[in-house]
């Protein structure tokens, strides 16, 4: 992967639209604009065949209008064109000037102050779209694989009337999927990366295959009731994912929606091994939001169990009197990163003893957000362990448990190595970030169904 | 658009062409505690070039409209579908893209611009402060989406096709504390008041009278009982009834994901290809159906994104599987029947199965009948957290509020509801269903699914039902 300074076609078309709204501006008005833009490659797998193929550009302009302490706020597509796109941007301005002055006041709202900046453009050597099913296609044959491949550059920017600039552009590509032995038993895997090298795919594929026949011997079924259980990172990853909806924002604390309540009001603590920040340090996800300010590059969220701090946007800092911690106004975790324990993966099934071994989890949601309970199901390559020995793969079972206890005091051991999963989900665009996390060693884990 | 005109100057070695224009534009209001959160407007618009190459089809989606940029595209599509050609999960012809001509539009009594955003934002404000029943309400919630949809659908066969649509999502909640207790009530359930319909919805006096019982609600849950941990009969409301047909009868049932589609993502299905026409889903009292005739239902339509002409089929009629929902691709695919739902979230998705409009049909019980045959059971209303496995068979749902039900009658409230069960049992439980009279009409437009992800609007409509020995729990203390 290279990083490049001069400023390319998805840039350039940008700051020039950026220049002719910003002149454009009258009076105390303020504005700040995020550009957002794709060019992906999507290919759907079936059975180690093609579902379906595309591409798909996209690119969009978000503009905030502010004047006489009231705001309105409006996205549009653009074409790529820059003449067609400085009547679109125009036209936009024009109605956000129109219906600004008709809203009501909004007190807590976050004015753009002087500027930082931050530029990073990351260029790799990716896949053809039109090669792709002859490079990735041989080596699934033979096994049966569901899953989708995605490919292609990804652009975030953002330019405010007080003078910050931000840019950031990355080429990835990740193949997200599932294989399959005649039983139905799955097993999950993640191909990502930047810059595609053959070899190591065709390796990484053949290594998952050789993992999938752990699940050749009979499922075996248990009843419902509570376990000692081990939980990879990728299931670690999704109960982590929980913590951006009613979970560590600060906003949700403040208007009494966050699971965490207790550990602020009452002073409940989690074990002294579960740490948790957010950590931008990789560079996978941008630090600015869309006010344009730089996020800290580390900030603790629990330390030793103790909570530290929630992610604070301006806005929500601006209405509760607290310290923004430059989040955006979504307040959720982008690039968790929780903090390794001494669990050595050689000695997992050991110190399990008898229970579960759940790789991964699926399908959370919050039970009841106040006592911190999720529940959820298991899937994929989960086993049965007598002694420290697999038995076989289990059945799935449905979990509902509190992370009070599961990260608190039903938390054994925390693994010594972490796993990156990135985040592969695409709903209105291919979303960046990722969550770094060991797994866990549970005590007892809540089965119901 | 003129999307005949850019279909007709395309030069393309393809064996079928379509072009596939949706222009959206989403206007998003938001006021808490009696202040804007967002005043936001935003608008897509891009068309998807669709080609058929050697049984393969492919895309490319792009913002660019003109006609170097569609050419382009649809020059890149065919090399894709080449590429993929010979790894195709079927060889597809253009009898997967049948050729229909029409329109549709929305029904509606008042448009967007008869409602000012100043206006709209007075009645959200006013909403808040009248949720704020007491000082236990520490946070209240008032929001209002408005979409308008133009979906343009042209191809080399002979499609032509045009469909507006004016959709319009409300919700109001209030959030109650005392000491560690917090309860959150809304209106039916999280943006469950979405339909196809204009600005009539937002009439003031019916909105304040809904947004101050709401609030009495949430305030009256703080000091409910909670739900038992006990097997009991269960009545769930409409607005429950909606995720419930939702989770364990649409999604099970769409084709694409028992052909296996769906199998790193959202899932599989407990049912199977060789179920349909045999499968004794649920009682004989269950009658499901598909129907995209349904006025102000979120998802009606005349046709599919893939050009297929949309009619109303039963699914399930007196307990046994019909047919499957699934579009053309996937009737051809399976040799199954199906209906026409093959759809895509906007321009930059390609369509999939989607359920659409699934509707429980009526049965012939009151309200009061069927509570009054109760013993002891519980009455749960408006969907909170919802879970359910790959195979679309167990599952533990959530609800806001609920009433305990002890000989025949509504006794006292209960918060926390909760129940579990498995999707092939548990339909079978069905024992009771109201009648038409009782019947209300329900949608969400965030229903995921798919790879790339996509979000899309359905709806449900139900009356009340009643499920014998359920499992049902309440919170951790």
């Amino acid at each position: 992967m290279k990083t490049k300074q001069a400023v390319g076609p998805m840039e350039q078309l940008f700051n020039q639209l950026g220049s002719a709204l910003m002149a454009e501006l009258r009076g105390q008005e303020s504005l700040a604009l995020s550009f957002g833009a794709e060019n992906s490659q999507f290919t759907r797998f079936n059975g180690s065949r093609i579902r379906q193929t595309g591409l798909v550009d996209d690119i969009g302009l978000s503009l905030d209008l502010i004047d006489q302490q009231r705001q309105a706020s409006g996205s549009i597509a653009l074409s790529g064109i820059l003449q067609e796109d400085l009547q679109r941007v125009a036209a936009e301005l024009a109605r956000l000037r129109a219906e600004v002055s008709e809203l009501p006041e909004d007190p807590y709202l976050v004015v753009p102050v002087a500027g930082q900046h931050s530029h990073s453009d990351q260029h790799a050597a990716l896949l053809a779209p039109e090669q792709s099913g002859a490079k990735l296609l041989p080596a699934m044959q033979g096994l049966d694989l569901s899953g989708l491949w995605t490919s292609g550059r990804i652009y975030q920017g953002h330019l405010n009337s007080a003078g910050s600039r931000h840019w950031f552009a990355s080429d990835s590509f990740v193949l997200d999927y599932s294989l399959l032995n005649p039983d139905e038993r799955m097993l999950k895997a993640c191909f990502a990366g930047t810059d595609w090298q053959q070899s190591e795919y065709e390796q990484s594929l053949q290594a998952s295959a050789q993992q999938l026949k752990m699940l050749q011997r009979p499922a075996i079924r248990i009843q419902p009731g509570h376990y000692r259980a081990y939980i990879a990172s990728a299931g670690v990853a999704d109960m982590l994912d929980m913590f951006s909806w009613n979970g560590l924002s600060e906003s949700a604390m403040q208007t009494g929606e966050s699971a965490f309540l207790r550990m602020r009001s009452e002073g409940i603590r989690l074990s002294a091994l579960f740490s948790l920040a957010q950590d931008f340090s990789s560079g996978l996800a941008p630090r600015f939001n869309q006010y344009g300010e730089m996020a800290p590059e580390r900030i603790a969220l629990i330390s030793a169990g103790e909570l530290k701090h929630c992610l604070t946007s301006s806005r929500t800092a601006s209405e509760f009197g607290v310290a923004s911690s430059f989040a955006d106004d979504s307040e959720a975790l982008q690039l968790p990163v929780m903090a390794t324990g001494t669990l050595a993966e050689a000695d997992i099934l050991a110190a399990l003893g008898t229970g579960v071994y759940l790789s991964n989890l699926h399908y959370l949601n919050w039970s009841d957000v106040a006592a911190g309970r999720i529940t959820g199901m298991t899937r994929y390559a989960c086993f049965w362990v007598e002694d420290g020995e697999i038995q076989g793969p289990l059945e799935s079972m449905r979990f509902d448990d509190s992370f009070y206890h599961f990260f608190g005091d039903h938390l054994e051991a925390v693994g010594a190595e972490s796993q990156m999963n990135p985040n592969v989900g695409s709903y209105g665009g291919r979303e960046l970030g990722m969550t770094q996390c060991p797994g866990v060693l549970l005590s007892s884990f809540a089965l119901t169904l | 658009m003129d999307l005949k005109r850019l279909l007709s100057q395309l030069d393309l070695a393809a064996d079928w062409v379509g072009l596939r224009y949706v222009e959206e534009i989403t206007s998003y209001r938001w006021v808490r505690d009696g202040h804007p959160q967002a005043n936001q407007r935003d608008m897509t618009a891009g068309i998807m070039v669709e080609v058929l190459v050697q049984g393969q089809f492919a895309y490319y989606a792009t913002t660019r409209l003109d006609s170097a940029g569609v050419q382009l595209a649809a020059e890149t599509a065919v090399k894709l579908a080449r590429d993929a050609a010979r790894y195709s999960v079927f060889q597809f012809t253009t009898a997967a893209r049948p050729a229909n001509t029409g329109s549709y539009r929305s029904a509606f009594s008042q448009a967007e611009e008869s409602v000012s955003p100043a206006a709209l934002n007075q009645l959200l404000i006013r909403a808040t402060e009248r949720l704020k029943v007491s000082d236990k309400i520490v946070s209240s919630n008032a929001m209002a989406q408005i979409v308008r949809s133009e979906q343009q659908f042209v191809s080399s066969n002979g499609s032509d096709i045009e469909q507006q649509f004016l959709m319009v999502s409300a919700d109001y909640s209030a959030l109650a504390q005392h000491g560690p207790i917090v309860q959150k009530r809304s209106d039916s359930g999280m943006l469950a008041k979405s339909w196809q319909i204009g600005m009539e919805v937002f009439n003031e006096e019916a909105v304040l009278q809904r947004c101050e019982q709401v609030g009495a609600e949430a305030v009256e849950l703080l000091s409910a009982e909670e739900c038992p941990t006990e097997t009991l009969d269960l009545l769930l409301a409409p607005d429950q009834m909606m995720l419930q047909i939702h989770e364990s009868v649409g999604h099970p049932l769409e084709l694409d994901r028992i052909l296996g589609d769906e199998r790193n993502y959202a899932g599989w299905s407990f049912v199977r290809l060789g179920d349909f026409g045999k499968l004794q889903y649920g009682s004989e009292l269950m009658n499901i159906t598909f129907d995209p005739g349904v006025e102000h239902q979120l998802a009606s339509y005349n046709f599919d994104d893939g050009g297929a002409r949309a009619e109303r089929e039963y699914i399930i009629r007196q307990g046994i599987l019909q047919r499957g929902l699934g579009g053309v691709e996937s009737q051809l695919r399976s040799g199954v029947a199906g209906v026409a739902n093959f759809r895509a979230s906007s321009w930059n998705r390609a369509p999939i199965d989607r359920m659409a409009n699934l509707n429980l049909e009526p049965g012939d019980s009151s309200l009061e009948d069927l509570i009054g045959s109760v013993e002891k059971g519980v009455y749960m209303q408006s969907n909170r957290s919802w879970s359910i496995d790959d195979y679309r068979n167990k599952f533990q749902f959530g609800c806001e509020y609920a009433t305990l039900i002890e000989h025949g009658k509504l006794t006292r409230t209960l918060k926390n509801p909760n129940y579990r069960g498995i999707s092939s049992s548990f339909w079978k439980s069905l024992k009771g269903v109201g009648d038409r009279s009782t019947l209300q009409v329900f949608g969400t437009p965030n229903c995921g699914k798919g790879e790339p992800n996509q979000s899309i609007r359905v709806g449900h409509a139900s009356p009340p039902c009643l499920f014998a020995d359920v499992e049902v729990f309440g919170g951790e203390n």
